[in-house]
């Protein structure tokens, strides 16, 4: 969202000779990040420093003090097959939901950028579902889907699922976790894309329009590359967002039927918190860290968002 | 722009996976202030509809002691990652709520609990309780446990409507049990209802088949560490007596979505859409709160059938033989804290049990039976856990935790379908090594 907003400013132009007060003012030094740096190192780099040392504590159970014994929970890590299952189905929950959010929020976010009637009560409705909190949706969903006394039944039939057993099935749950996960957040990334489409140049289009230039030319050659940078924003958002989803697994399936949607995050919290093993979920959770920081690096790089050459080159 | 924006996104990535490790913090910090002091113990409680028992017992505890007895509730569902934070502070209880075996098998370990193998040998706690449920508490033969809430025995609970209505016979034997189920799959009723999707409650069929082919010694020897138990073969024909049954439609086709902590199986049976469930005995008294007239009028109870060709003894038990209190070894009252738990072999305290609708453990409980809400109910409970030559407890909850959750899940994978009985047998081999 920030992105997208400071994307508008003018390209920062040499200043004209500044007098020296000025800049000292206007310049933020150092001090100023400090309570954020304060927070970010306690709340963030020092929990990792520990989980990363507790990651070699081998399976430090919360009682007496933790012991290094060595990198065992890292060879485990490596060689344990619900890891790689976890792993596999985290990556194709990444996927699916970027498949089912960006489209959907593409189109609905360029259309509430327009100027039309009841656009602005519309986007209002499509937003409720992110003031919402992801506890509720996912309890919600849950009766919803409950094959006996909810609505499966009834729905079911209509998707593939005659008996209603759709979050009893691997494929079933998987797919009601990108939607319901979908259903979530769609409208915040709608709302990063009509903050981007809102953005771009009319001019564009006027000119467009002279050289006949439909709506559907248009959207294609005119605002998908205009949004290309709010697409990366987006993505990279969701892609975290579903490596490290928790909520809607936890509540919706636990991680079941058996363990066909325990994704990388849940099997943490139920090393750490159901079987107590600190010390294996730590290694876990360190991995984590480390896997998604590249992700999001290389997301950056291959999409040339980190050059920040302008949409704008040549206007 | 490229400066400032990298970061924010980098640390917004690195706080969201850094949870965990926040958590690990975060759980020791927030435990409750409590702790021994001078004039007060700290008892932790699981927190639940029978709460008030205890801090009823409590409060007559605290008219004649000098020394106060604080009652902490703990949420149900926070329990144990309390607990587990709790005891690795200083801020630990007293006194705690627990399940024996392997709930407290890491606290043995590491000697902050007290050994009441001495106290059980003397009055008032010498022969106050069923034998099987003290052994149930114990740890390598040494008691640190004190029976403090009723037996909870798993039942085959049935609707005797429903079985009168198709001219059933009551499901104690093997056939009478299949008759059963293809009655009733024939016509439109689940046979069983099954809380799949929270994994323990199919735990209970592992743990009943097992017990009936090949009898107790299979799961001790697994117990004792012996990976080797789990490809014995009395397991294997276990898992496939129960994929047998599980392909028969013994659960409906829906069960793998079905739960049993969002009391959906529960009303499958109260509401007549399942005629049979295999459940621990505290379903009798949610059944009697949701499904009142089901309760009073249609529910029967059985014990769980032999098997043809087992050989394991029909009379055994599985379930939770019953919660206990037991004493961190660091609690600076500890005369204090063992008349706490002493208190609990008072008959008043067992009364109080029994009107909360739990079946004592105490061994004058048939004396007190009549005063049951459901005496017919708790005579044939209490009649089961006395005459059974073994009470198992829980696999999960016998095991240590690292074996017991992966256990859970594992049952769940293979109800579910994910693993054969071999890759069952292997997995589980593996997740003990592993966590030993």
């Amino acid at each position: 969202m920030t992105l997208a907003a400071t994307r508008t400013r003018p390209a920062p132009h040499p200043h004209p000779a500044r007098r020296r007060g000025q800049a000292r003012v206007g310049r933020p030094r150092l001090v100023w990040a400090l309570p954020g740096l304060l927070f970010f190192g306690l709340f963030a780099v020092a929990p990792m420093a520990y989980s990363l040392y507790l990651s070699f504590c081998g399976n430090w159970g919360g009682i007496g003090s933790a012991r290094l014994v060595g990198a065992q929970d890292w060879q485990r890590l490596v060689n344990d097959g619900n890891i790689r299952q976890a792993t596999k189905l985290t990556i194709e929950l990444t996927v699916l939901s970027w498949l089912f959010q960006t489209p959907i929020a593409l189109l609905i976010g360029v259309w509430a950028a327009g100027r039309q009637r009841n656009r602005a009560v519309l986007s209002a409705i499509f937003f409720i579902p992110l003031v919402l909190s992801s506890t509720a949706i996912s309890l919600l969903f849950k009766a919803l889907l409950d094959p006996n006394f909810g609505l499966a039944p009834s729905i079911g039939p209509w998707i593939g699922f005659s008996n209603g057993n759709i979050l009893g099935s691997p494929n079933g749950a998987l797919a009601m976790l990108v939607f319901v996960g979908g259903w979530q957040f769609m409208p915040f990334h709608t709302l990063i894309y009509q903050g981007g489409a809102r953005q771009i140049p009319k001019v564009l289009y006027d000119a467009s329009s002279l050289d006949g230039a439909g709506r559907i030319a248009q959207f294609f050659h005119i605002t998908l590359p205009q949004l290309r940078h709010t697409v990366t924003t987006s993505s990279v958002l969701i892609v975290v967002g579903s490596l490290t989803s928790f909520e809607t697994v936890f509540l919706l399936t636990a991680g079941g039927p058996g363990s066909a949607t325990t994704t990388l995050s849940f099997a943490m919290y139920q090393n750490a918190f159901q079987d107590f093993n600190y010390g294996y979920a730590s290694a876990l959770g360190t991995g984590l860290v480390v896997v998604s920081t590249l992700l999001s690096l290389l997301m950056v790089r291959f999409t040339g968002f980190g050059s920040m050459r302008s949409t704008r080159e040549g206007m | 722009m490229t400066t400032k924006s990298v970061p924010r996104r980098r640390s917004r990535l690195a706080l969201a996976v850094s949870l965990a490790a926040a958590l690990c913090l975060g759980s020791a910090a927030c435990s409750p202030s409590s702790g021994g002091g001078g004039d007060s113990i700290t008892v932790y409680t699981y927190g639940d509809g029978s709460t008030d028992i205890q801090q009823n017992a409590v409060n007559d505890f605290n008219k004649t002691s000098k020394v106060k007895v604080k009652l902490v509730v703990v949420p149900g569902s926070d329990y144990t990652p309390k607990l587990r934070a709790a005891m690795g502070s200083s801020a630990a209880p007293d006194v705690f709520f627990n399940w024996g075996g392997g709930s407290i098998l890491p606290y043995v370990q590491a000697n902050q609990l007290v050994n009441l193998t001495s106290y059980f040998n003397a009055a008032p706690l010498k022969g106050a309780f069923l034998p099987s449920i003290v052994a149930a508490g114990a740890v390598s033969g040494q008691d640190y446990g004190v029976p403090m809430r009723g037996m909870q025995p798993v039942i085959l609970f049935y609707n005797k409507t429903l079985f009168a209505k198709y001219g059933l016979q009551t499901p104690d034997t093997w056939t009478a049990m299949q008759t059963a189920i293809s009655t009733f799959k024939a016509h439109g009723v689940i046979p069983f209802a099954l809380g799949d999707s929270d994994n323990w409650p199919s735990l209970m069929w592992l743990e009943y088949l097992t017990d009936r082919i090949g009898g107790l010694s299979v799961f001790s020897k697994i117990q004792s560490g012996d990976t080797s138990g789990w490809n014995s073969p009395a397991m294997t024909s276990a898992l496939n007596q129960a994929k047998t049954l599980i392909n028969e439609g013994t659960f409906g086709s829906a069960y793998t979505s079905t739960g049993y902590n969002d009391n959906a199986a529960p009303t499958l049976l109260g509401s007549g859409k399942a005629a049979m469930q295999l459940m621990g005995s505290w379903d009798y008294s949610n059944q009697l709160t949701n499904h009142t007239g089901f309760a009073k009028n249609d529910e029967a109870w059985t014990t769980f059938p032999n098997v043809p060709g087992g050989t394991g003894d029909p009379a055994d038990v599985v379930g939770n033989p019953a919660n206990y209190w037991s004493i961190n070894a660091r609690t600076q009252n500890l005369s204090t804290a063992v008349a706490f738990v002493e208190y609990m072999a008072q008959a008043s305290y067992a009364k109080a049990l029994l009107a909360g609708g739990w079946i004592p453990t105490n061994s004058d409980t048939s004396s007190l039976l009549p005063s049951f809400p459901n005496p017919d109910f708790g005579e044939f409970q209490f009649q089961m856990v006395q005459k059974a030559p073994a009470f198992q407890l829980s696999w999960d909850q016998a095991l240590p935790t690292t074996v017991g959750t992966p256990l859970d899940t594992e049952v769940g994978k293979f109800f579910a379908g994910q693993v054969s009985a071999s890759q069952f047998e292997s997995d589980m081999a593996t997740a003990q090594k592993s966590a030993s």
